[in-house]
């Protein structure tokens, strides 16, 4: 069985308490269906939980499937250094038919961010490579596709409905 | 049953057809490791396919230097068709005629079915196999073996 390679740090993006139980670890892409049917779910499923759960999210863009997952990561990379990387997360999802430069850039302002200091990330790739070590942390502990789930480091290797991620979290508990 | 061919066995020879009036051998390729995964089918339902993922995953192929090879029983234009449509950057071969011929060789034919196995093989420069693995037909195994015996190769 897959288990994740590269441990939970400070670096990640991380909701919920350091202490908790249970570790839920997505790497998913911004523009792929099936994380985005995912993303209401993760949030039922936290809830369901409360502290006992802690949820990370890691990039795992699939470029050549999806055109807009790469800077859709990146912009959430950029919302992150100006503290703002759940709302960006959230928003993205939320907008994720409709994908494109300006939607995201329209997104950050939304949140408060500075629309003009993104595009200039965007262009000068200048989150590509934390995008790009969430990628190759993915591939290294088995990712195989998106979304990729790993619950205390193993890889969840069955469906992501409520009701199955409930009952997987739960053997942990 | 026939079992998958081990890490030091010769890979077998093959000459399989790539698009209509193409085909492609294994010992043309000699000189550089290959990844050969065979696959059950074109076409599974999910846009996180193993085929679209080794797509995805190309440009780490490369940095060893590697060339990746999709395997399956289905025909020369339904792999054009799926390449085209999960824009993949290398090439599918097609196992169809004698039906699964090359899978019987490797070991990775699943009579019944009428399909090959999801089996993995990376096969040195010199063309000896040195990791094959053979994963649980509904599960997609991903790239993290494939990483890792590519890294394991002698330099």
């Amino acid at each position: 069985m897959a288990e994740l390679k590269v441990p939970v740090t400070a670096k990640d993006h991380i909701q919920g308490d350091g202490s908790a139980a249970i570790t839920l670890v997505e790497y998913g892409d911004y523009e792929c269906p099936h994380c985005g049917a995912a993303y209401p779910i993760v949030k039922r499923v936290q809830e369901h939980f409360g502290n006992q759960l802690r949820f990370v999210f890691r990039n795992f863009p699939l470029v050549q499937a999806h055109p807009h997952a790469q800077m859709a990561a990146e912009s959430a990379e950029f919302a992150a250094a100006h503290e703002k990387f759940w709302e960006m997360h959230d928003a993205i999802f939320e907008h994720q038919r409709r994908l494109s430069a300006d939607v995201l850039i329209e997104l950050a302002v939304g949140l408060g961010l500075q629309g003009p200091a993104l595009a200039k990330a965007l262009k000068s790739e200048q989150y590509a490579e934390k995008v790009r070590t969430d990628f190759m942390s993915g591939v290294r502990s088995g990712v195989n596709g998106t979304p990729t789930f790993f619950i205390n480091n193993h890889r969840h290797d069955a469906p992501f409905d409520f009701e199955d991620l409930v009952a997987a979290i739960q053997q942990y508990q | 049953m026939s079992q998958i061919l081990a890490p030091g066995t010769k890979a077998p020879e093959f000459t399989l057809p790539v698009t209509a009036d193409q085909k492609l051998s294994l010992s043309e390729l000699k000189g550089q490791p290959i990844v050969l995964a065979f696959y059950p089918a074109d076409w599974s339902p999910v846009c996180g396919d193993q085929m679209a993922f080794y797509n995805e995953i190309l440009p780490e192929f490369q940095k060893h230097k590697a060339e990746l090879l999709g395997i399956s029983v289905d025909g020369v234009w339904c792999h054009a068709a799926f390449a085209e449509a999960r824009h993949l950057h290398f090439p599918l071969l097609a196992d169809f005629e004698p039906k699964g011929a090359i899978s019987k060789k490797y070991g990775v034919y699943r009579e019944n079915d009428g399909i090959c196995e999801r089996a993995l093989f990376v096969i040195d420069k010199n063309g000896t196999i040195t990791w094959s693995y053979c994963s649980p037909i509904a599960v997609n195994p991903g790239a993290d073996g494939i990483l890792q015996a590519l890294e394991d190769l002698p330099k």
